[in-house]
């Protein structure tokens, strides 16, 4: 079943064509990468799924239902959630109250807003953090803090932009487990990552891009294999040997 | 110990009138609890919210204009002010909040700024409805300042209640959650837009009250009183700071030192440079104690330099590192 769709998606900054008509879909349940090199538009994609800027034109869908114009707010009542590649941490709140902001989008009673924030920071492996402020975790709880945020929204669709970057090869594996463990929860992922031990154990499928345009879809071993792709990460030399 | 020193602050104040009876004690108490009352709502909207307004003098002017002109203009007990004065503060809030709030820290300020100057001038140049800059005088209900007291307190009280009880809800920390990242807020589902808006109305709610409570306290409004950017508008922001930003008690204790401080300056600390003028006979002093009292402002400002450089989070903020500054003075002293 198909829970998320884009079709034709295109942003102008000005003349320069960020994201020039992209189309996909992801099915429920399912892990669905987006990779390309820098300033290829996948954090573009994010922030006009999530209505951060107004698309130029294109459409986007979630369960059936036209989504592109509603308010950012509203895309995350409809139960999409999301993590900030520059993270942005509440600072000088609580890593629990945090939580309990988040949590507030599906409860109404302060005592249940926490129950849901203790319930989601155990699940997220931060509930050992949860009386410190925000601004003084290190960058990889930082990371983990914003999935604990947007889990605790409770999405069908979470869009996760590089919430690996930065991190050690210790942290990496936990930050896989977790994601995995978010999956099973039934909750369909899309996942932005440069870094391929992540994007490559984990997607079901990838869609990779290149200056805003579609170049590879398909398994991870296909986009991998891909003389398009290899140009665009490699250089065109790589791609023909 | 903690726990109990809110009661124990309400015990003194409710028995302050009748231990002190000397009235002009009982003004400066009047005056700190109507502060407590604006800097309570300049904390919702600034200290909580963090969107910082200049103007809170637009919405204590409306409250203050309202009373005023039931009064004036229907005839009615300005009394009836203290039900509307909030509402009528609202009522200017609600426009400007909903066209200012697109813009964003500094930008919000000054537009803030702006709608205080807006409201000062209309209520000068529109002088059918206002009498401009000869004002609107009534006649004070009560002789004693007694009565006037405890409805201040209960105004007070009831002020800090409600940020209380706002900060426990959901809106308390949305409110914060705005603070901290507008962004970060919106992916969270917070409607920050709407959110801003309730923040700044709950906080003319209390401004107007107050703004009411001045009319029927003084007797005397004219635009330059309560429309005054440096009397209200900066004073509601000097209260919350020096108090503490984004604390319940922080305007409390900083209402209790801005009403100090504005009336040590305005009786030239405390009649100190008159004094010292008639005991050395100088010409010079004469003329310095003229011109301190009108230097308040200037007051001010040095004041806001001292409280950021020392105390950022105001009194109430840094409690903590107050008290470490004074216990190892006390050691020391008891030691040697």
């Amino acid at each position: 079943m198909i829970i998320f769709k884009v079709e034709n998606l295109v942003k102008y900054f000005g003349g320069l064509a960020a994201v020039n008509n992209v189309s996909f879909e992801v099915q429920k349940g399912e892990i669905f990468g987006l990779i390309g090199p820098n300033g290829s538009g996948k954090t573009t994609i994010f922030n006009l799924i999530s209505s951060y800027f107004p698309v130029t034109s294109g459409r986007i869908y979630f369960k059936d239902q036209d989504i592109t114009a509603f308010k950012t707010h509203k895309i995350c009542k409809a139960g999409i959630g999301r993590t900030f590649q520059v993270v942005k941490p509440l600072g000088r709140l609580s890593v629990l109250d945090n939580v309990i902001a988040a949590a507030f989008a599906r409860v109404q009673t302060k005592h249940e807003a926490r129950d849901l924030a203790l319930e989601t920071l155990e699940f997220c492996g931060l509930a050992h953090r949860k009386e410190i402020l925000a601004k003084s975790l290190p960058i990889g709880e930082r990371k983990r803090l914003e999935i604990t945020r947007a889990m605790a929204t409770k999405p069908e669709l979470l869009l996760l932009d590089e919430t690996a970057a930065g991190l050690n090869p210790s942290e990496l594996d936990t930050a896989i487990d977790l994601i995995l463990k978010i999956q099973d929860r039934g909750v369909t992922i899309i996942i932005v990552e440069h870094i391929m031990k992540v994007i490559m154990t984990i997607s079901d499928r990838i869609h990779a891009i290149n200056f805003g345009q579609t170049i590879a879809h398909g398994s991870p071993e296909e986009v991998a294999n891909d003389p398009a792709v290899i140009e665009a990460y490699l250089g065109e030399e790589y791609a023909h040997r | 110990m903690k726990k109990y020193a809110p009661f124990l602050l309400l015990f003194i104040l409710i028995i302050f009138p009748l231990v002190i009876q000397n009235s002009y004690y009982q003004h400066l108490m009047i005056l700190v609890l109507m502060w407590v009352v604006i800097g309570s709502g300049w904390n919702m909207i600034a200290g909580y919210t963090g969107q910082v307004s200049f103007g809170d003098a637009a919405f204590f002017g409306t409250g203050a204009y309202t009373a005023g002109l039931i009064a004036s203009k229907l005839g009615l007990s300005a009394w009836w002010g203290m039900a509307f004065g909030g509402f009528t503060a609202m009522a200017v809030a609600f426009p400007f909040g909903w066209i200012c709030f697109r813009l964003r820290g500094a930008y919000f300020a000054l537009a803030s700024l702006a709608l205080n100057e807006i409201c000062r001038h209309i209520a000068t140049i529109w002088e059918d409805l206002t009498e401009g800059m000869v004002g609107i005088l009534i006649m004070p209900s009560f002789l004693s300042k007694i009565p006037y007291y405890y409805i201040a307190l209960a105004l007070a009280v009831m002020s800090v209640l409600m940020v209380q009880i706002v900060m426990n809800s959901k809106w308390g920390y949305y409110f914060l959650s705005i603070r901290e990242d507008q962004d970060a807020a919106e992916s969270l589902g917070i409607n920050t837009h709407h959110y801003k808006m309730i923040s700044l109305n709950i906080a003319a709610f209390l401004t107007g009250m107050a703004g009411s409570l001045f009319m029927n306290y003084m007797g005397f409004i004219d635009p330059e009183v309560v429309f005054s950017l440096h009397d209200i508008s900066i004073m509601a922001i000097l209260v919350g700071i020096v108090g503490g930003v984004g604390t319940i008690y922080g305007p409390v204790v900083g209402a209790f030192v801005m009403v100090a401080v504005h009336e040590f300056f305005r009786t030239g600390f405390f009649g100190f440079f008159k004094g010292l003028a008639a005991l050395t006979g100088s010409e010079h002093l004469t003329v310095a104690a003229k011109y301190i009292g009108q230097a308040h402002v200037l007051g001010f400002g040095i004041l806001v330099v001292v409280v950021i450089l020392v105390l950022p989070n105001g009194i109430v903020g840094d409690w903590g590192k107050i008290i470490r500054k004074v216990i190892p003075m006390k050691t020391k002293g008891v030691t040697t």
